[in-house]
């Protein structure tokens, strides 16, 4: 007999809460989040239909045996840590089985660990920045709300800059396995951090990524967030970045979406604190059936802030694909400048791709512009590469790295990069 | 087949979009010789020049190409190239993302065939002494192909890659426009250095100052879609000097270019 995961219920999330010895506040977010997962409606995607997607049929916080050394993990996680990186942390579906951070970094006080042990032993900080970003709040989120488990909680002090990057590996393996991790960065008045996440996945079938990102850029901060995300066909996920930015604070994002299934990624920014910036870049190569849709949304609340969105897409096969971008200006923000280009390269004929820019303007005094581009490669570019002897099929490989470079060049170091190079090779040769 | 190579072109007709522009070109290169074509705007010189390459826009109606006895007209485009055929373009397309180094070495490769690529350090050693003979700045190595270059500067870029590639045929379209003298006296150089009996040169012109420089073995001149007079250097200099009209003239020609003829 097979047993179908139940829709959840009060004592699954009492469980997690009892399991973590969780405080009464964490407590009532989990149930308020699980009530509002029963009753909301799914989230409302421009053109694309998740109702018939899984969204809850799995088995949630599936626990794992912790590893003592950093020897002990494997290969394909060791391959892609940077020498002298700051700090590594691995969450394996429900559990943080490995967290080391460098021993001058913790001397100053900047803190790497699991969110659940952060709600132990940093309570405060925890309670007030989780869930307060600004998420967005519909079935999804909710449901991620009640059953995150693990998570990767970053904190760095004020005027402390970890300039090598902090590995964040999220490692999903089993099935029908629903896998909820939560990262928390915190970076205090000038301060800074380099966050390089990498999310796998070895043997799993039928499960659901619900995963969520917040970061918290001070006062003067400056956040480097990257990840490389590399789920199978049968995976779906679905993950909602947020990030807030204080006077003058940065957030870069350099996001690349190599997963072969079903995929929502929503990026949003709140531009909050005068002079802050953001630069949201992405790449998705969608191929096969795989149907994909991706926002990356950046809101200027306050004066003379600038944002710079870069989504850039390749289609193969029958993958279908909305990229939308919004800029949205308040009334208010004076002097801000809000810049997009959504730009798609549709390789095979039944492959679609939809190139949506939004600008939401309600101030004058404030610069604005968009470009949008769907199509297939260029042919006098195309052309120019061959009369040079490259075959068709290379000189389009060219032209594809060419068209993705801008990303791939953002992430930090030669190991992520490497990574992406490979997971963009296997895209091409399907 | 004999080492040194040949281009033979015999009634060669070709359209774009339903228009007929080559209205059958005769030309024989061989190894070793220089050829130059000339002729005002329009007469089809250019067609020529990407219908030898293959460029998709063209169709050829008529006649036939053969390389060293190949027929390339059955050819794409990558494969005349590993055959030998290098072109000059008069605009070459900018590759955004896409670095010179990356593009040169793609290309050195894919003329070696699998199993025989260059190493990267032969590679790069090669790259910078020719780049170094043309007088480019090392950045240009790591530079996106063609990306922000000025005239002069793609038109450098063209020679490094045919300097690269060693073709059996080349063709340069116009490599001398838009070049001050300083630059034009480096890209001659370039070519001139290339000279031998392992390569046949086309060279396409509006200008004879570019033939001071490079000193062909032919001069032709085109009109109408075809080659209507061959001869030597002389040739060229008596454009220089009476321009084309006594041409026109001697050949009862009232408008030279493809359009007339419709």
């Amino acid at each position: 007999m097979t047993v179908k995961a139940v829709p959840f219920d009060g004592k699954i999330v009492t469980g997690i809460a009892d399991s973590q010895q969780e405080p009464a506040w964490l407590r009532r977010l989990r149930e308020e989040g699980l009530n509002r997962y029963s009753e909301q409606p799914l989230p409302k995607l421009d053109k694309t239909k998740i109702d018939k997607w899984n969204i809850d049929d799995f088995t949630p916080v599936k626990e794992e045996k912790a590893i003592d050394s950093y020897d002990l993990l494997p290969e394909e996680i060791k391959n892609l840590v940077e020498d002298g990186s700051a700090g590594v942390i691995v969450q394996k579906n429900g559990t943080v089985i490995f967290s080391q951070l460098n021993d001058q970094l913790k001397d100053k006080g900047v803190i790497l660990s699991s969110l659940s042990q952060a709600v132990k032993e940093q309570e405060e900080l925890v309670q007030g920045h989780l869930f307060k970003s600004g998420v967005t709040d519909h079935k999804l989120t909710s449901l991620h709300q009640a059953l995150w488990s693990g998570g990767a909680f970053i904190y760095v002090p004020k005027n402390v800059e970890v300039s090598e990057p902090i590995h964040v590996f999220q490692w999903l393996e089993g099935d029908s396995l629903g896998m909820l991790p939560h990262m928390l960065v915190i970076t205090d008045v000038n301060s800074s951090v380099v966050v390089a996440e990498n999310v796998i996945e070895t043997k799993s079938q039928s499960s659901v990524m619900n995963g969520m990102v917040e970061v918290f850029a001070k006062d003067g901060a400056r956040v480097k967030f990257s990840s490389v995300r590399s789920l199978g066909s049968t995976v779906t996920d679905y993950l909602y970045r947020t990030g807030v930015t204080g006077k003058d604070a940065s957030i870069q994002w350099a996001l690349g979406d190599m997963n072969h299934g079903n995929t929502v990624a929503n990026t949003q920014t709140f531009l909050k604190g005068k002079g802050s910036n953001t630069k949201v870049y992405s790449v998705a190569i969608g191929n096969e059936k795989q149907k994909e849709n991706f926002v990356s949304h950046v809101i200027h609340e306050a004066t003379h802030t600038d944002s710079d969105v870069l989504s850039k897409g390749v289609m193969f096969g029958e993958a279908t694909a909305i990229f939308n971008g919004i800029t949205k200006i308040e009334k208010g923000a004076e002097k801000s400048n809000g810049q997009q280009a959504e730009k798609l390269l549709i390789i095979s004929e039944k492959a679609r791709g939809d190139a949506n820019p939004i600008l939401l303007i309600d101030e004058d005094d404030v610069m604005a512009g968009h470009a949008a581009s769907a199509g297939p490669v260029d042919e006098n570019q195309l052309y120019y590469l061959m009369s040079r002897g490259i075959s068709r099929k290379e000189a389009e490989r060219l032209m594809i790295y060419g068209f993705l470079s801008p990303v791939i060049d953002l992430l930090p170091g030669e190991k992520m990069k490497t990574r992406l190079n490979t997971l963009i090779e296997g895209k091409l040769s399907i | 087949m004999s080492n040194a190579p040949y281009l033979k072109i015999e009634n060669l007709r070709a359209n774009i979009e339903g228009k007929e522009i080559l209205k059958g070109v005769n030309l024989e290169i061989k190894g070793g010789e220089v050829h130059a074509i000339m002729g005002p705007n329009g007469t089809g010189k250019s067609t020529l020049s990407s219908t030898l390459m293959g460029h998709p826009k063209y169709t050829v109606t008529e006649g036939s190409v053969t390389l060293d006895g190949e027929n390339l007209l059955e050819m794409p485009v990558d494969e005349r190239a590993r055959k030998g055929m290098f072109l000059a373009m008069q605009y070459p397309s900018e590759i955004s993302g896409v670095t010179n180094a990356d593009f040169m070495r793609s290309a050195m490769n894919a003329r070696r065939g699998e199993g025989k690529e260059i190493s990267i350090m032969k590679f790069v050693r090669e790259m910078d002494k020719k780049m170094n003979f043309l007088e480019m700045d090392e950045s240009f190595t790591h530079r996106y192909v063609n990306e922000g270059f000025s005239g002069g500067e793609k038109k450098r870029n063209e020679i490094l890659q045919m300097m690269l590639l060693k073709p059996r045929i080349a063709i340069l379209d116009e490599i001398d426009s838009g070049l001050d003298i300083d630059a034009l006296k480096i890209v001659s150089k370039g070519v001139n250095e290339l000279r031998s009996p392992d390569m046949g040169i086309l060279m396409i012109t509006h200008y004879q100052r570019l033939l001071n420089y490079i000193k062909p073995d032919y001069v032709h001149v085109m009109m109408q879609g075809r080659i209507v007079k061959s001869g030597g250097q002389e040739l060229a200099e008596k454009l220089e000097e009476k321009g084309y009209d006594w041409i026109k003239e001697e050949l009862g020609i009232q408008d030279e270019t493809v359009a007339a003829e419709a």
